[in-house]
């Protein structure tokens, strides 16, 4: 049952130089760059987005993901779902507002898998970039590379996937909208929603905490994605495979890495999801179909190459 | 331009000056070690550099410790050879 959580709102990502990964992610991705702040963090956003940013990069000796947000209805809602964290067993913790810029107060978990996460009610609405309040254009003039529409999702791996599912179907009121399930009926890769997207936030089986499979963003056709692969070459940038299928969401997407090794997808199309469907589910035993519908196999370092 | 001749256990490439010495093993067709991000962040490709000079581009420290990197240990996605080189693959 839904539980107020709207939607992945911000990644705060770990790059090791900041101008090279502002080359990949504003110029090559697309995303607008919308603010820095005195920790030398660099926000971005992806142009159909209506709040100020969702994209933050932080420069570190070591590439990965910080954290994640969730947006949240209101304050109500957050101060709820803060009680039912605790009443849960998770340590939780807060950033106060205007640690990230034009965002209101943070409250933090951890994930069984090691992530950790925060949802927030509060952050400054710019609306979508380029585009007029009254009277919209479809799309901004001025665009660059990817033309990325949207920061969407992202696949996160880490131990204890069964118990993280459980924590956001049951406390966050996220939907199970398509499993990997082993054959012992083990869930090993859990794809869940708070929205009518296919997913919201994927976790996958690895042995390591913490670990950053894919960021992804938004693109809106096919073609996109065959340009976006182009690009891909133009710049020296190392593709990881794509444009293809996925079997899970049914999704479309190309998947490349930054230039601090964190993997990055550009995805269109896909299934959706309703609050009363069941499942979709894929046997592990034939996750090749299930993650590259064409190919059928999976490259030996898919599964391994993470940050 | 300068080419340089990278040996990995017993057998061995071509690099070109500027290249680095994962970029230059896929480009001669070989596959002796895995290719990952090719960006020094996921560590696939770890090597020991067992003689010979180079400069490394940034690694991921999670990958590659100041104790190591002062042992000739690299990601081979970011080695720059400045002589011929002796690596061989170390396990991430």
């Amino acid at each position: 049952m839904r539980k107020g959580v709207i939607r992945p709102g911000h990644i705060q990502l770990r790059v090791m130089d900041m101008e090279e990964a502002l080359k990949h992610y504003r110029d090559l991705i697309g995303l607008i760059e919308v603010d820095r702040d005195d920790k030398g963090r660099v926000y971005l956003k992806g142009w159909t987005e209506v709040d100020k940013y969702s994209v933050v990069l932080v420069e570190s000796d070591t590439p990965g993901l910080d954290f994640i947000g969730f947006k949240v209805l209101n304050e109500k809602v957050l101060n709820g779902l803060k009680n039912d964290l605790i009443d849960y067993g998770c340590e939780v913790f807060e950033h106060e507002a205007g640690e990230l810029d034009s965002c209101g107060r943070r409250v933090c978990f951890v994930t069984p898998t090691g992530h950790t996460f925060e949802l927030y009610a509060e952050k400054e609405q710019t609306g979508k970039w380029g585009l007029a309040k009254i009277n919209p254009d479809p799309w901004p003039l001025n665009l660059t590379g990817m033309k990325a529409e949207r920061f969407d999702h992202c696949l996160l791996m880490g131990p204890n996937v069964p118990a993280t599912k459980m924590l956001f179907s049951e406390v966050l009121g996220f939907d199970l909208s398509e499993q990997v399930v082993t054959p012992d009926n083990t869930i090993a890769g859990a794809f869940m929603s708070c929205s009518m997207k296919a997913h919201d936030i994927a976790f996958v089986e690895c042995p390591d905490f913490g670990k950053l499979h894919h960021v992804s963003f938004h693109l809106e056709t096919w073609q996109d994605l065959l340009k976006a692969a182009d690009l891909l070459t133009m710049t020296e940038t190392k593709k990881d495979i794509g444009p293809t299928r996925h079997g899970l969401t049914s999704g479309q997407t190309v998947y490349f890495f930054d230039r601090s090794g964190n993997r990055n997808e550009v995805f269109c199309g896909g299934d959706y999801h309703y609050p009363d469907h069941p499942p979709v589910t894929w046997k592990a035993e034939d996750l090749g179909k299930a993650i590259f519908y064409h190919e059928l196999v999976i490259h030996p370092t898919y599964l391994e190459v993470l940050t | 331009m300068m080419i340089y001749r990278i040996n990995i256990d017993g057998k061995s490439f071509n690099c070109p000056e500027g290249q680095t010495v994962l970029i230059a093993m896929t480009r001669t067709g070989n596959t002796f070690l895995p290719v990952g991000c090719c960006s020094g962040g996921c560590g696939v490709c770890k090597v020991i550099v067992l003689k010979g000079d180079y400069e490394t581009k940034v690694m991921s420290r999670a990958k590659v410790s100041i104790e190591e990197e002062a042992k000739g240990i690299a990601l081979a996605c970011r080695i720059l050879p400045a002589s011929d080189l002796t690596i061989c693959r170390v396990k991430a």
